[in-house]
């Protein structure tokens, strides 16, 4: 047991499953000799060799693409996008290829893959750095979609991630990779992909967050808790496959609920919440459905950057307004 | 500090074995037995037959859109017939007589363009992967499969099939540069049948020939006689001979012409001439392998009757089997296979669906 950092924990999770299973690679942009921009394959190379750990050419489409002819072939690629706004180039290989291999083969070939990329705003970026497009790939069939929230779930969902057999968007939420440490065992553990998690138990809201949104969110559990009010925190983990029943047996009990979420607000994984939450909780809501999202504008530069973003404030407040 | 050449150390040939008449440079002729060269006329001709039952059939509207073979038979058997079935094959979506050479039933494909999930399997152990569509995405796979196969210790190779059209999409160009980066056992297949839907080949590129692009990625680049079936032979026998040796990818420009429709959507008339679809028919690849096996005693005018009628009723068999399974299509199907366990809204969803349909 020692304490990690996120990205220390996602480190860990990648050279343990290397070594265990021997048909784990990892392939991405400078993910060799540099270790990632953000470290996250550091050591792996000299562990594992150049034939395992492949710095790729800046190709992402191809990245993905090969990545489906290896998986295809028996291996268990995690490719790594640099950026989350840099994966568009690989969502044709996603959507066309990856997401439709068992389906298309009729089960004969499956495409047991990982693509990880950091993701979300925060750390004061250029453009194309701050995104959440997680929804990109939650909406096609045949993808499942992962998020992490702290140290301890990105390494056990990572390692997960690498196990399942269908292919993972598995998207590192950047601004918490150091942002706080948490105990992660030695060893192994797993978390099982399509379960939220309840992460804080509470009778009066329902507070549902990913990602980086989890603090603010538990930051604005704690003050509606310094009123009275006991909020219940459910942390979504994995985008899709959703798992709506925990979210709606949480809002049955409680009768209200906020969705928070750094992603533009239309269309997002909140407007899916909202509609399942319609089908399996309608009755029991005792005040409208709120969000706490980004707007609907482009992520903007840094400077402007936190207006943009949901914060324990703007969460606070949709609660009161659901409990009135 | 004068400017001076670049040595590429690196040119472009041409290979062709049997010309039009169906005479044979013999230097270049490779040692083939007979039953081999036999099965190569054999698939062709199949393919070629099987090809205008399905234009039938599509007229009828019995079948689905589909995309025509016709005239690169020899392109697609020449580059099939060196390799193992344990070897990848990457189609696009034109790769009929290919799949054919892999003996991919001919009552699958039929129920594939008769617009069923189940159809177009291949035989149990061969490495082949189903039709991809889009332009180029199947490129890169190819590479994967390929660098698979050599990390984990095994000599199979992987061949993608892909047109003069594709070599524009991004895909090629990241799939075939990093192909060479890693010196992966590919064998990248171009078949240039001239025209891409609508847009003649020179309108794809300025470059002299499509072969000349691996001198830009450090590979070996051939362009063949894509109408005979020796040629595509001969070339791709090569290059699998170098991927399995550790000599890393080829790529080969088959030289050849899409004698019939884009797809069935497509009307050709609408932007080529008759006459140089003529002057191709002059060129096309049955009739010269046939000459050949003929000049060297492996075919007579009776034994192509006898093939005619064998492939007929082989054909009509087929489409009585594909008709059988297409009678009671049940539309669940569609729920299946989208991922290795079904989640639970998923199930639902089915569950909802069948009560719908049943009435309940």
């Amino acid at each position: 047991m020692a304490k990690l950092t996120m990205a220390k924990a996602l480190n860990l999770a990648l050279a343990q499953e290397m070594e265990r299973d021997k048909s784990v690679y990892v392939m991405g942009e400078d993910v060799g000799r540099d270790g990632g921009v953000f470290r996250i394959t550091e050591g792996l190379i000299d562990r594992f060799g150049e034939v395992r750990v492949m710095d790729t050419p800046l190709a992402e489409s191809a990245i993905v693409g090969v990545g489906i002819g290896m998986a295809v072939a028996g291996l268990k690629p995690i490719c790594e996008i640099q950026f989350s706004g840099f994966s568009y180039m690989g969502i044709d290989q996603l959507e066309s290829h990856a997401a439709r291999m068992r389906w298309r083969s009729r089960g004969r070939w499956s495409v047991p893959m990982v693509v990880r990329a950091p993701y979300g705003g925060g750390v004061r970026a250029l453009e194309h750095h701050s995104e959440s497009k997680e929804v990109f790939y939650a909406h096609t069939p045949g993808l499942k979609m992962v998020i992490p929230s702290g140290p301890r779930n990105a390494r056990a969902l990572l390692v997960s991630a690498i196990r399942d057999p269908d292919p993972v968007v598995f998207f590192e939420p950047k601004a918490i990779y150091r942002a706080f440490r948490e105990e992660v065992p030695d060893e192994e553990e797993t978390l099982p992909l399509g379960k939220a998690r309840i992460v804080r138990e509470g009778g009066d809201i329902t507070l549902v967050a990913y990602g980086a949104m989890l603090r603010p969110t538990l930051e604005a559990a704690e003050q509606l808790a310094g009123d009275g009010i006991d909020p219940e925190v459910i942390d979504l983990l994995t985008i899709s496959p959703m798992d709506d029943e925990t979210i709606a047996a949480s809002v049955r009990k409680n009768g209200r609920v906020v969705i928070v979420h750094e992603a533009q607000r239309s269309f997002g994984a909140g407007a899916e919440i909202f509609a399942r939450l319609n089908e399996k909780a309608f009755w029991y809501l005792e005040a409208p459905m709120e969000r706490v999202t980004g707007y609907d504008v482009i992520v903007p530069f840094f400077a402007r950057e936190k207006a943009y973003l949901p914060d324990a404030e703007r969460i606070v407040h949709a609660a009161r307004r659901a409990l009135q | 500090m004068p400017r001076t050449e670049i040595d590429l150390q690196q040119t472009i040939s041409f290979l062709s074995i049997l010309d039009e008449e169906g005479n044979a440079d013999e230097e270049l002729v490779p040692y083939l037995d007979d039953d081999t060269l036999r099965r190569l006329f054999r698939v062709m001709l199949l393919s070629r037959r099987f090809d205008e039952r399905l234009l039938q059939l599509q007229r009828q509207g019995r079948l689905g859109t589909f995309a025509p073979v016709k005239g690169q038979e020899a392109a697609q058997v020449g580059a099939m017939a060196p390799l193992r079935r344990t070897d990848w094959f990457v189609p696009s979506f034109r790769e009929t007589a290919a799949a054919l050479w892999r003996d991919t039933p001919l009552s699958g494909l039929l129920l594939y363009n008769a617009g069923f999930n189940e159809g177009g399997l291949p035989p149990e152990g061969n490495n082949d992967l189903p039709i991809a569509i889009p332009v180029a995405t199947q490129v890169p796979h190819a590479v994967g499969l390929g660098y698979s196969a050599r990390a984990q210790g095994k000599d199979d190779v992987a061949i993608v099939f892909f047109g003069d059209g594709a070599t524009s999409e991004g895909d090629f160009h990241e799939a075939i540069n990093f192909s060479g980066v890693f010196s992966t056992p590919t064998i990248f297949l171009c078949q240039n049948n001239q025209w891409a839907i609508s847009v003649p080949r020179e309108k794809q590129t300025h470059s002299r020939t499509l072969a000349q692009k691996a001198i830009a990625y450090g590979i070996p680049g051939i362009q063949v006689d894509g109408n005979d079936v020796l040629a595509v032979y001969v070339a791709t026998a090569e290059a699998a001979e170098r991927a399995r040796a550790g000599g890393g990818p080829t790529f080969i420009e088959c030289i050849t012409y899409r004698l019939s429709l884009h797809t069935t959507a497509d009307d050709p008339t609408r932007y080529r001439s008759e006459e140089e679809v003529q002057a191709w028919e002059r060129k096309e690849p049955l009739i010269r392998f046939r000459r050949y096996l003929e000049s060297r005693g492996l075919l007579s005018e009776q034994e192509v009757e006898r093939l005619e009628q064998e492939i007929k009723e082989e054909i009509a068999q087929a489409w009585e089997e594909a008709q059988m399974q297409m009678e009671n299509p049940d539309p669940s199907v569609m729920f299946e296979h989208i991922y290795a366990e079904s989640p639970d809204y998923l199930k639902a969803q089915r569950d909802a669906f069948q009560k719908e349909i049943g009435g309940g």
